[in-house]
């Protein structure tokens, strides 16, 4: 394994769920958000995280960056361990993970301009710039991500979605940061603007040497970009392994769903297929099943899954799985 | 092809472009409303004759005019002759005078009241809004605490206690004022922290403060000039009941509250000028300030974009 650039061990995120109506002492509902969480991200690589909707990937990615507390793990950048730094040390940290975010327009101030924005990030850690140089910069900047330098002094509401996308990536991108965690960069846009920003960030990583956590729930997305793919489902990590290999070889029983319910454009082969389609809705993640939290929708569960946690499993060279039976997920496939 | 090539060469030649902020969307629709701008040119024509008056008057606020006195009905009615404009009260000093005086005064209240207001409930309700949990918690109690204590009594009680003056009354006015718009720059807070930018800036490792300032505080501004705009006649209002109460300014200073009530305590005698200059000062003020108020909601209003 290569050289690691940030890596989450163990990391669980609580939140506390005040029940409603219930007094102002009562303790409150643990939320179990993302338990024992371990990714690695490696020096210029791409880590593709998908699972549903609720399943944690935000708040994984948050955990990360540091606006979410941790609960329990560690977060460990260029080995130092991160979680117990100051907030003022982290503020300074911030030059080094950037984030960019799912709607393009909600994290863009409506009341600064675009030059504004993009510069927020540099004036910040760089206080003494001269104001020439970081006009200099914002420029050099909007052009390397598409935009006319001219706009500087538009407002966000002018663009559209794609636009403000590249906007928050030219913020994100303006201190040099070594990670660029984007969380669902393209879920917001249209398809055709999703391949112009999924290209645009691929040209920028290879350009800057940049390391990316690319968060989606479209698998087909994910697997254009990521080098690496981790499958999230109610705040655990099910299957991690290389890109190709989760596609090619999907062991999970959740992780074959996905890749089941990615469309195919083509009607004819799309009416043809086998499909395993999930039943059921993602569990409540303040009471998840016991044992295995995948079992109340599994096809291959047994009683054994209820009983026991399964283990994180290496199955081969980096691929690890948590399902005991995922060798019997494949012959449920073939069938 | 060419044509294409050169405009496109024009383009990214050209000077980066003027955008429009919110901020100019929003004058183009206040401009737009008639009655607001209407408003605005009342509250324009009144400070013009609050600090102009002083200098064309032709007397004194504080001088007695002789001739009218023992005669105030008769004599001091409004007449160009004998330039009191306005009339005399009943005192036989000229009302003109006393009414830029009392206009000054009145406004004077209202602006320092709703600045107070503006200044210190905004960024007191986005430090509670922003930092929530405890301090939010503690900070809000507060606010309830000096929100349940009767302001209007208290005011009183200051102005007994040490004595009448102006300070003493902008202090009472200055203590309440803020309250109310606390509370909503603190509820608007809690909206705007789960936004995007401000986790965005959080991320980034912007300082809280700074986020206030320039993420939050902005974004509040459109909710706190339409409140207050509407709190200045509010403050208005409380000066001209304390100084009806006889409790307010002090003579020789003067406000419309003031002249109003001696304007009522000699409307048996006829002299309907004396209640009818100041309440009309008073009236279109409220009135301007009201339709100022309404357009600055409307034009601000995100749902309307």
């Amino acid at each position: 394994m290569s050289d690691v650039l940030l890596e989450a061990d163990n990391v669980s995120v609580t939140f506390d769920i005040q029940r409603p109506g219930a007094w102002p002492w009562t303790p409150p509902d643990k939320l179990q958000a993302v338990k024992q969480a371990s990714i690695q991200l490696e020096s210029g690589k791409t880590l593709g995280l998908v699972g549903e909707s609720g399943s944690g990937k935000s708040t994984l990615a948050r955990a990360i960056v540091g606006t979410v507390p941790i609960s329990s793990g560690t977060v460990l950048w260029r080995g130092q361990d991160w979680s117990a730094a100051s907030p003022a040390e982290r503020r300074n940290h911030g030059r080094h993970v950037q984030m960019v975010f799912q709607d393009p327009l909600a994290a863009l101030n409506p009341r600064m301009n675009v030059g504004e924005i993009v510069a927020e990030p540099l004036i910040t850690h760089f206080p003494d710039l001269p104001k020439a140089k970081v006009r200099e910069k914002v420029g050099a900047m909007m052009e390397r991500v598409g935009l006319l330098p001219t706009l500087v002094n538009r407002y966000p509401h002018e663009f559209s979605g794609g636009q403000c996308q590249r906007i928050g990536i030219a913020r994100a991108l303006i201190t040099e940061p070594e990670l660029v965690i984007c969380d669902e960069p393209v879920s917001a846009l249209d398809v055709s603007v999703q391949a112009q920003v999924v290209n645009l960030l691929k040209g920028l990583q290879r350009d800057m040497g940049l390391t990316l956590m690319f968060i989606a729930h479209d698998l087909s997305v994910v697997r254009h970009i990521s080098d690496r793919i981790a499958v999230m489902y109610l705040g655990r990590i099910v299957e991690i392994a290389d890109a190709a290999e989760v596609i090619g070889n999907p062991c999970h029983p959740y992780t074959r769903a996905l890749i089941a319910s990615v469309p195919i454009p083509s009607p004819k082969a799309e009416r043809a297929r086998h499909r395993p389609v999930l039943q059921g809705e993602l569990p409540s993640p303040l009471a998840p099943p016991s044992g295995c939290v995948f079992r109340t929708r599994c096809p291959i569960a047994r009683d054994s899954c209820a009983a026991q946690v399964p283990e994180f499993e290496l199955i081969s060279g980096d691929h690890r799985v948590a399902c005991p039976y995922h060798a019997e997920a494949g012959l449920a496939r073939a069938e | 092809m060419f044509a294409t090539k050169a405009a496109a060469d024009n383009l990214a030649a050209a000077q980066p472009v003027k955008g429009r902020s919110l901020w100019a969307d929003a004058r183009a629709r206040f401009l737009r409303n008639k009655a607001a701008v209407a408003g605005l040119i009342v509250l324009f024509l009144v400070t013009l004759f609050a600090l102009l008056g002083p200098l064309i008057a032709p007397w004194n606020n504080e001088d007695i005019d002789w001739n009218v006195l023992g005669n105030v009905a008769e004599a001091g009615r409004p007449s160009l002759e004998t330039g009191h404009w306005f009339g005399t009260d009943a005192l036989g000093r000229d009302l003109f005078a006393r009414t830029v005086q009392g206009t000054q005064i009145s406004l004077m209240v209202g602006i320092v009241g709703a600045l107070i207001s503006v200044i210190v409930g905004t960024l007191y309700g986005a430090v509670a809004g922003y930092f929530g949990g405890r301090a939010d918690a503690v900070m809000m109690r507060a606010v309830d605490v000096l929100m349940s204590i009767p302001y209007m009594f208290v005011l009183i009680l200051l102005l007994v206690v040490f004595g009448r003056s102006m300070l003493m009354l902008f202090i009472g006015i200055g203590l309440v004022s803020w309250l109310d718009m606390a509370r909503i720059a603190r509820g608007q807070t809690l909206s705007l922290r789960s936004k995007e930018y401000v986790e965005a800036a959080i991320a980034t490792g912007v300082k809280p403060f700074t986020i206030i300032l320039r993420h939050i505080v902005p974004n509040l501004l459109g909710v706190v000039i339409v409140y207050a705009t509407l709190l200045v006649p509010s403050m208005i209002i409380y000066e001209s009941f304390i100084s009806f109460l006889g409790l307010g300014v002090q003579e020789p200073l003067t406000s419309w509250g003031a002249l109003i009530n001696d304007g009522a305590a000699e409307m048996n005698n006829g002299t309907y000028w004396m209640l009818g200059f100041p309440l009309f000062f008073f009236v279109i003020t409220l009135f301007g300030f009201f339709f100022v108020g309404d357009g600055l909601r409307d034009a601000l209003d995100p749902k309307d974009r």
